[in-house]
């Protein structure tokens, strides 16, 4: 690394992975209780296991961000992070207070924590991935608050680029639509309308301006393309996604109280919103393939690909499968909608964290690759994971097209509970792909173990 | 990729098409607040304490963490945005008194230990959500 300052991702990343695992523990127990329907009930009913499985993804890949933007931001202002000393203490107030809030799902009933915490000054408690005790979440606005700070001064005082320029501008959009998980009113249709401008802008907005500048950063460093042609892709990727994204909001809107108009406007614009991914697809192959060196973190190079690939399958086309309206109707809240939303995550954001962290991880400990033994096992953690994700939405989809047939078409609809029965056998084969998705988990972290000193093999010379 | 154009014109892209979006989703969203007093039922919200008290018991008890409502939500349990047209208020009632079933292997749901009071507010609330005009969702009366 160039700069000392870079060090406080370390801390950010090993969290990171340390979450990854509770995530997909938790997965795995929901994905049984699918199937084995009284699974550990009562001591963790399965709302209490997903609040935990999501709530994980969502920290996790926040400290991934905040580790990649304490990384690359000093590298490309060409100066020291304004202060360390905040970064570190940021990341234990976040791990606190996210692993106190954990604790609260599982030691206590939603209700009870809900009392405990006050709820009733500020009711924020209760909806989907904003599970969090409305203190958590100020805690999570003064983190941000933290981070912004410190990037943003760091920035304004060295070099600007374009990679941190849209970098900083997806952090601030983050934290802004943040804000309305404390929009919470009584009207369950603009309760629900608002909450979409935090989920649906977070992931179908402002955290792919985020992914992108990553992803670039990443694809300058390994492959030494010039960088005016990386800025140009870069620009036109985020144009992409925030002019396909924005109205693409749309398409949540279509069933859930508000104007038929939606069904157009969400349609036309959602329709678009693969093409920022395609685009990532053509940017990561076309500069990997126009390389002017051979860089010897092979590993990092597979998955920066490897993430424009998945991102465009899981986000894209996925998406697109089910976002026109008169598609969605049948579709709407179903385990089509689960089967996207795995692959889309895992594809777009856990594979982009696990690419800047494979690129920094070895220059944080001043080698310019990991070893040949470990990227190999680091690779294999790659194929593991990534094809039983793909199965697992393989799975998903039969499933869900299934349930769609059973319960929402045809002459003699089955009520819910019994449709699930009926494909249970997808759920089964999709439990046992998780499994297997956690031996790739498993693999790719014994890579930091293994073989993690030795010549890379291939490429440049090891040390940097 | 071709040369004919610039980063500086794809950089004055993103900002016009992000400033312009932005505005045309603003604008749309103004339109939308306008004319949802026709459509979400608000004057019950008004006139009917139940409602409210209805949602915090919704959420405090994270419904959502099982169940979806109008569509949104949690795959393990039925849609409940058109469970009081499906099962009724008596039925939702004593469903939620009753549980959990126990039944061996059946997805459980927990006890809520909620009042008689938390119970009617609560069915209120999804009397209230059932009305609200959807466009036609969902497609039949299993949710």
């Amino acid at each position: 690394m160039k700069y000392a300052s870079q060090a406080v991702a370390k801390p950010y990343f090993v969290a990171a992975l340390a979450l990854f695992v509770a995530q997909i523990l938790f997965g795995l127990v929901m994905g049984l209780q699918y199937v084995v329907g009284d699974f550990l009930f009562p001591h963790i009913p399965f709302n209490v296991a997903r609040m935990v499985h999501t709530n994980a993804l969502i920290v996790w890949l926040l400290m991934g961000f905040m580790g990649a933007a304490y990384y690359l931001v000093p590298e490309e202002a060409e100066r020291e992070l304004h202060s360390p000393r905040l970064a570190l203490v940021t990341f234990w107030v976040f791990l606190v207070a996210a692993g106190l809030t954990v604790i609260g799902y599982l030691s206590v009933p939603y209700a009870t924590l809900a009392k405990l915490t006050g709820n009733e000054f500020l009711p924020t408690m209760g909806r989907e991935f904003l599970e969090q005790p409305t203190l958590t979440k100020i805690g999570i606005v003064l983190v941000a608050l933290s981070l912004l700070y410190n990037l943003s001064l760091t920035y304004l005082r060295g070099r600007k680029t374009a990679i941190t320029s849209v970098l900083l501008f997806g952090l601030w959009g983050l934290a802004l639509m943040f804000l309305f998980a404390f929009v919470n009113p009584i009207n369950v249709v603009r309760d629900k309308f608002y909450w979409w401008w935090v989920v649906h802008l977070w992931v179908e907005g402002v955290w792919e301006l985020v992914m992108g500048a990553i992803l670039a950063f990443v694809l300058v460093k390994i492959t030494g393309v010039d960088r005016e042609v990386i800025d140009k892709w870069l620009y036109v990727i985020v144009t992409l996604t925030l002019v396909s994204g924005l109205i693409g909001t749309g398409h949540h809107y279509y069933w859930i109280g508000l104007p038929e108009y939606w069904q157009w406007l969400g349609s036309l614009f959602s329709a678009l919103e693969p093409l920022p991914f395609f685009a990532m697809v053509l940017f990561a192959f076309n500069m990997v393939n126009r390389r002017r060196r051979d860089h010897p973190n092979r590993a990092a190079t597979l998955w920066a690909l490897g993430t424009s690939v998945m991102a465009f399958l899981g986000a894209g086309v996925w998406g697109f499968l089910h976002t026109l309206a008169p598609v969605n109707y049948y579709t709407h809240g179903t385990q089509l909608t689960a089967s996207h939303g795995h692959m889309a995550f895992y594809g777009a954001y856990v594979m982009v964290v696990l690419t800047i962290l494979s690129y920094a991880w070895p220059q944080l400990h001043g080698r310019t690759a990991q070893g040949n033994r470990s990227q190999v096992l680091e690779m294999w953690g790659f194929w593991l994971m990534t094809v039983s994700m793909v199965f697992i939405t393989l799975f998903l989809t039969a499933a869900g097209l299934l349930q769609i047939w059973l319960q929402r078409m045809g002459d003699t609809p089955l009520p819910f509970m019994a449709a699930q029965e009926k494909i249970a056998f997808f759920y089964w084969l999709r439990e046992g792909t998780g499994v297997v998705f956690l031996v790739g988990l498993l693999t790719y972290l014994a890579s930091f173990f293994i073989g993690v000193k030795g010549s890379p093999a291939y490429g440049e010379a090891a040390r940097s | 990729m071709a040369s004919f154009f610039s980063t500086s014109a794809a950089r004055n892209m993103f900002y016009g098409g992000t400033l312009f979006s932005v505005l045309l989703f603003l604008g749309v969203t103004l339109h939308t607040e306008s004319v949802l007093p026709q459509r979400d039922q608000r004057a019950q919200i008004a006139t009917n304490p139940a409602i409210a008290a209805g949602k915090r018991i919704w959420e405090e008890n994270n419904c959502i963490g099982c169940h979806t409502l109008l569509g949104e939500g949690a795959y393990f349990a039925p849609e409940l945005g058109n469970v009081y047209k499906r099962r009724g208020p008596e039925f939702i009632k004593a469903w939620i008194q009753s549980q959990p079933t126990g039944a061996p292997g059946r997805r459980q749901m927990p006890q809520f230990h909620l009042s008689e009071q938390q119970l009617d507010d609560l069915v209120e609330f999804l009397r209230y959500v059932s009305e609200i005009d959807t466009a036609g969702w969902p497609p039949n009366i299993e949710g």
